[in-house]
Order: structure tokens, then sequence, then C-alpha cells
């Protein structure tokens, strides 16, 4: 695991599981910081970007064969909901 | 909480239904339902006096039915279910349209049985709201090999409009006939005047049984394949069932003359919802706050599973339907929610039943408005998510 980058394994993992074990890793970190969440919950495909634009967090989403990687940069402060501006790529 | 134990003396069938996709029968027309088991039980394709009085009601039915879609008898089927509807209704704008092409076109956010659909591939985008990318539609409609085009005129979850005249416009430059979907619409908000070479509705929208209704406006190229149908103008296998149509017609003609109060009393009723939950924390209510049916709302919530909030609202007597995957047999969550990126997990859904239906409707609402901050917090303290 690199510097600044925190992995969160949520393969196998249930709805909504997945978004609580993201939302867990990212609660406190600074603007910019990265968290990347594996999982294969069909739902997180939904939820993990709907859930970092509420929080205004941006995604990038890749597919291996198996599992999903979404890769969460931190925007505005975590503690805040309501969706920001935020680039979605599902 | 004082709200938690009260049970309206009056609560009928309807009591705390917050879910109106198939409610009960507007109480006229279960009437009219009971008396028509005595005079219209017959097939109405049979000869004899029973017959005939069948067809008799039948087609005093089909006049006020027709009338509901702005269209003429000669127009309108009745089908089963309004599903079937769709899929027949499709697939005589398709069959007709097969030398133009095979491809339909149709938003992300149509009925499943519309996104299954021979023929329906790509479906387009829709934006947070749920609305169309009117942009992305054209492109689709002008595109070679195109025979049909599928738009609902408002989505039945969340209760956006869709800018149907537009995208008839668009779909009609390029020659393509649009199916209008109005079975979340009709009878709660007015349709688009003539939209639509094909419109399919459904009577459970507005207090009558489930039937599907389908127009088929004169001019439009229509056929099904190979058909040997002989009952309603060809489009169906059998004739219906008269009493459930006489109940339809019923529910119809008292939608209609309640229908602006109606609508009203919905309306600022499901504000009343969105105000309540929009002031959850971590709450996203989904769907345009005004451009919508009057009746509808969804809204999801963050860290709790739909199942669990369904249940908790259920314990408090109050019934509401969901889009999440939990609550289904299926490991997916509703495509409406997913075409628009809205949160599925915690989802709740509810639809109105009209006033007639369910007289403790406004006490219901408040008593989901009161109840719902503690519910999640329940929830969220169940599931040891209330921190986050």
């Amino acid at each position: 695991m690199s510097a600044g980058r925190v992995e969160v394994d949520a393969r196998g993992e249930r709805c909504p599981v997945p978004v609580v074990m993201a939302a867990r890793a990212t609660r406190g970190l600074p603007r910019g910081a990265v968290v990347e969440v594996m999982a294969d919950d069909p739902v997180a495909a939904v939820d993990i970007p709907a859930w970092a634009w509420m929080r205004g967090h941006t995604v990038e989403v890749v597919e291996t064969g198996d599992w999903t990687v979404y890769t969460v940069r931190v925007g505005e402060a975590d503690d805040e909901g309501g969706g920001g501006g935020s680039d979605r790529s599902t | 909480m004082a709200h938690n134990e009260f049970r309206a003396p009056e609560a009928g069938l309807a009591a705390g239904l917050l879910d109106a996709g198939r409610g009960p029968l507007h109480p006229l027309a279960a009437q009219t339902l009971t008396a028509a088991l005595d005079v219209a039980w017959a097939d109405p394709a049979h000869r004899h006096a029973a017959g005939r009085r069948a067809r008799a009601h039948l087609d005093t039915a089909r006049a006020i039915l027709a009338d509901a879609l702005g269209v003429r008898p000669d127009e309108l089927s009745v089908h089963e279910s309004p599903e079937r509807a769709l899929e027949i209704g499709l697939a005589g704008l398709r069959h007709a349209r097969r030398r133009a092409g095979e491809r339909v076109v149709a938003s992300a956010v149509e009925r499943s049985v519309v996104l299954v659909s021979p023929g329906v591939e790509d479906p387009v985008a829709v934006d947070r709201l749920g609305r169309l990318d009117l942009d992305a539609w054209s492109e689709a409609v002008s595109a070679p090999g195109v025979g049909a085009a599928v738009l609902q005129s408002a989505n039945g979850e969340v209760g956006t409009r869709q800018p149907v005249n537009e995208a008839e416009e668009m779909a009609a430059a390029a020659g393509v006939p649009l199916l209008l979907d109005a079975t979340a619409s009709l009878g709660r908000d007015d349709l688009p005047t003539g939209a639509g070479s094909v419109v399919v509705a459904d009577a459970a929208s507005f207090g009558g049984p489930p039937l599907g209704l389908l127009a088929v406006r004169t001019g439009t190229r229509w056929s099904l394949a190979g058909s040997t149908y002989e009952a309603e103008h060809g489009r169906a296998p059998a004739s219906p069932w008269v009493p459930v149509v006489l109940a339809a017609a019923e529910a119809w003609r008292q939608s209609r003359a309640e229908h602006a109060d109606e609508s009203a009393a919905a309306r600022a009723l499901v504000d009343r919802i969105r105000a309540a939950a929009g002031n959850v924390r971590d709450v996203v209510v989904g769907g345009d706050p005004i451009d919508r049916l009057p009746h509808v709302v969804s809204f999801s919530v963050l860290f709790v599973d739909g199942e669990s909030l369904v249940d908790e609202l259920d314990r408090h007597g109050l019934a509401v339907s969901s889009g999440s995957a939990c609550t289904t047999s299926s490991l997916r969550p509703s495509h409406v929610l997913a075409a628009m990126g809205l949160l599925s997990q915690g989802n709740v859904r509810v639809s109105l039943p009209i006033a007639a239906v369910s007289p403790t409707r406004e006490h219901d609402v408040e008593r989901l408005c009161a109840a719902l901050e503690d519910v999640v917090d329940a929830v969220r303290g169940r599931l040891g998510t209330a921190d986050l």
C-alpha cells in the first residue's frame, strides 16, 4: 500500500456494507486523499458512486474480472452531506 | 410516540397504505364490480342474450375508457394487464415498420417489460432527476434502422415527468412513431394532448382494477405478425372479463370528477414527505421536486438496507415499497435508481392512494413524516452505522 492511499477490501460483502466500509475508511481524511475500494456486490456499482456524489468525492471505476475497483478521491469535508458537483464515471 | 399507537377508527382496507401501485379499488368501482357480476358475466363474443348484454356493457365501458385516453372507442383495446398492453402495443408498431428497422429507442427508466422487449438495446440516458437526455434521444431516434420509440409520460418510481412533446417531435422528424407509456400517470396527472401514436395506460393508476388499456390512433401503421386474434380489434386472443372493465370505467368516472382537488392534495402531501425526508441526515430525495407526478416520491437513506427500513415502517403500520436490491429476490437494485445515479440502499418509495380509496391518507403521511427520523436512527443504530 503506497503512502496516502488506503485500501478497503469489501469483496464478499453485500449492500449496504461496502458503502459503510468505504465511508469508515474516508472519514477524517484530508481533501485529495485516495481510498481504493474493492467490491463484487452489483449494488456497489450504483451505491459507491452515489454515496461519493452525496459527499462531494470523485470516483473512478475499473472493472477487473471478478470484482470492481472504486478509486475514491476525497473532496469536500467528509462530514458534510448533500451532493456536491462531481465527476461520475461508471 | 403517541402517533405510533394511534389507529384511526374509520380506517379501512387502505389504512397506512403508502404503496398504491396496486391498491384497493375505489369504493364505487368495487360496488360496480359486484353489481356487474350479475349482469355482465357472459362472454361478449357469444350471441345469446347474456352475451349480447355483456357486449352492450363492454361497449359502454369502452367508450368511457377511450374518453379517458382521449381516443375513439374503436382505437382502444382492453388487455389482461398493462404489461401485456405494452408488449402488444410495441409489437404491433415494430412489425408494421419492420422494413424501416427493427430497433426500438427507449429511455433507461422505462418499465422493465419495455426494456426487455425485442429490439431495445442501449437505452437512452436520463439525468440525476430521471429526466430524458433530449440530445441523446434525438441522436438515437435519427439513427438508421429504428422502428419505434417508447417513452413514459412520467416515471412511476420517482415521479419525474418526461418531455414527451419534444421527444415525440424529434421522433416524428425521423419518421419514427412513439408509444407513450401512461401507466403511472392516467387519472393522476394530465397527459399531453394528442401525444403518442400508441398510448398504454393502467386502470389501477386511477383506483380501478389492474387492466391494460391500449390505444392505437387512427392512421398509425400497426399490425401483428401472422395474427389470428379476433377479440379487441384483433389485438387479443380473448375478450376481457366484462365486470372488470366496468369497474375500471366507474373508477375513471369517479377519478375524473375528483381529479383537480385530488391532484393538488396529493401534491401537497408529497411536498411534506419530501421536506421531512430531506431533513433527516444523509437522506437523498429523488426525482424532480416540481415537474413530477403529484402522488409519487422516492428517497434513499445512507448506511441502511431497504429491507430493514421497510420492515421498521411496517411495524409502525405504514406500507411502503422499495427499489433497493435487498428487498427483492433480485441481486440488482431498481434500474431506475441505477440510471439516475441515485443511491439505492435504504430506498423508500411512496405512491399515495387516491383519497377516496384511503380516507386516512393525510393522517398516514403525517405519521410517516413524524416517525421517519426515529425509524432511520433505530435502523442505523441496529446496524451499527449511526456514527457515520
